[in-house]
């Protein structure tokens, strides 16, 4: 199924309300493959949920999500089919704290893919040296830094071959040394042609990296531009007051 | 051997402490055979209650209200309820329920299920009612972002049961499993009700014909505590074997 007016990944009009708060209120957004968006906007603006609406980890009350032609907003989702293409990143890393960090990206692709273990055993050492951690293979997430563990997580998502990649303000926690290390590794990725949608507090970060950049607040967006136009001329008055604290 | 066996009889007769597990052969076949069944009983309860909490748990958390409630109605009953009237239950209420078979060995009609069995059972059942608690508490202790991160790398429910949270979830409740393993160890003498010849039972019997009470009475409770210091012994080598570098310790950094 193609869809030659869509973006590789496109939300139209998707609303989400969790008990009477509403969080998301009618966004829509297309991304085309190979590009990479970052969200920002300040906390509560839905962003986070909005990411999580993509790989249906948080099922949506109304809209459509596609990803390259698969309906996500649909009860007959087949979940794995999904998953399989879009890798997600959180803030709190999230590894899997009883296996190594060779085993960690190891896991899903045995697991859930059946594949050759060897195959995926090489392909994980590959990956880890990818994302600059050669040597860490049998240490435990406990025994790496918060910047090593997000890049092992990374290197976990990747490991499932995803078309498309998304990062939940997964430098939040982190300080500014690390925080850097985790970013290149975004930016390595968005360079090698990864379609990546990216929620972020890291202005530096959208302006550089970035093909677009969207501003959210009340669960919808309120202004969308390439971000050199985006950040040296805001049209809405909201994206200006909030740049003007952030920056 | 003989050499021992005789000093003790001599001890016996100096001292008139009368160990007669020792040196009488009847006795100390009885109460040997009475060690092992109360090993034997133990082991097979352990697993199967680790059986019975694994499955309980993974229920708990099913879909179905009618499955959850069914679990809860089950722990209910086994928590709630003194174990010597669950095995008392089990043996005289079902057992003499269900029909006699005709044993193959001696000819005659046997009960279905005998009463080692029913002890095996009941047993099980009883401790596996509180697993299920322990590994429930395990398994909510185990961070819901580690379920999710799965649940993204397209893991089932089960797989994300197998693979993440029970592994997490063992570790965190090893501490409860092992008081409760520990309690169900020294239960298992509550089979002496049933005429399982278990240690207790081979004890009494003893006692019954050399008039030694005390004497049985001081070598079952040293039994019992080399016993439990054995598992205890276990579950520590476990604890420190399953123990994941960095993680849920201070400092682990």
């Amino acid at each position: 199924m193609t869809q030659p007016d869509r973006g590789f990944v496109s939300l139209r009009d998707v609303h989400k309300t969790f008990g009477a708060h509403k969080v998301i209120n009618g966004i829509s957004l297309d991304v085309a493959k190979g590009e990479t968006i970052c969200i920002i906007g300040p906390s509560g603006s839905g962003k986070s949920t909005l990411i999580r609406c993509i790989n249906a980890l948080v099922p949506v009350d109304r809209g459509s999500i596609h990803l390259d032609g698969i309906e996500v907003n649909t009860p007959k989702l087949d979940k794995l089919a999904l998953r399989r293409r879009v890798g997600i990143v959180f803030q709190q890393y999230n590894l899997f704290p009883h296996k190594t960090a060779l085993e960690n990206i190891m896991m899903a692709p045995i697991t859930v893919l059946k594949q050759d273990r060897a195959e995926v055993e090489a392909r994980a050492r590959a990956l880890l040296k990818k994302v600059r951690l050669a040597g860490k293979e049998g240490a435990y997430p406990g025994e790496l830094s918060g910047g090593q563990q997000q890049r092992v997580a990374i290197a976990r998502s990747l490991a499932m071959r995803p078309d498309v990649m998304l990062f939940d303000e997964v430098t939040a926690a982190l300080d500014p040394e690390t925080k850097k290390d985790v970013l290149t590794t975004i930016q390595d990725l968005a360079r090698d042609g990864m379609t990546c949608l990216v929620v972020t507090h890291e202005m530096g970060f959208a302006r550089e990296v970035s093909n677009r950049v969207y501003f959210t607040e009340g669960g919808l967006i309120v202004e969308h531009a390439p971000p050199a136009e985006f950040f040296s001329n805001p049209q809405d008055p909201r994206t200006r007051e909030f740049l003007s604290q952030v920056l | 051997m003989q050499v021992i066996y005789d000093w003790f009889l001599a001890f016996y007769e100096r001292t008139g402490i009368n160990l007669s597990f020792i040196y009488d052969n009847f006795d100390r076949a009885r109460i040997i055979k009475g060690f092992w069944l109360t090993i034997e009983l133990s082991v097979i309860t352990i697993a199967l209650s680790i059986v019975v909490g694994v499955i309980g748990a993974w229920l708990k958390g099913a879909r179905s209200g009618w499955v959850r409630h069914s679990v809860d109605a089950f722990i209910s009953i086994f928590r709630n309820t003194p174990p010597l009237v669950q095995i008392y239950f089990f043996y005289f209420g079902l057992g003499f329920m269900l029909p006699r078979v005709m044993d193959p060995i001696s000819g005659t009609m046997a009960p279905m299920v005998t009463n080692f069995q029913w002890a095996v059972l009941s047993l099980s059942l009883f401790a596996g009612a509180f697993n299920i608690e322990i590994f429930r508490s395990g398994m909510e202790a185990v961070p819901r972002a580690m379920v999710e991160a799965a649940d993204s790398l397209g893991y089932t429910r089960s797989q994300i049961y197998w693979h993440v949270v029970l592994p997490l979830a063992f570790r965190n409740c090893l501490p409860a499993l092992g008081n409760n393993l520990v309690n169900l160890v020294k239960t298992t003498n509550l089979a002496y009700a049933i005429a399982v010849p278990e240690m207790m039972y081979a004890a009494k019997q003893i006692w019954s014909d050399s008039s030694n009470v005390r004497e049985m009475m001081i070598f079952l409770l040293f039994a019992y505590v080399f016993l439990v210091a054995i598992l205890v012994y276990g579950l520590n080598w476990l604890e420190r074997a399953l123990r994941i570098p960095g993680y849920g310790q201070m400092g682990g950094r």
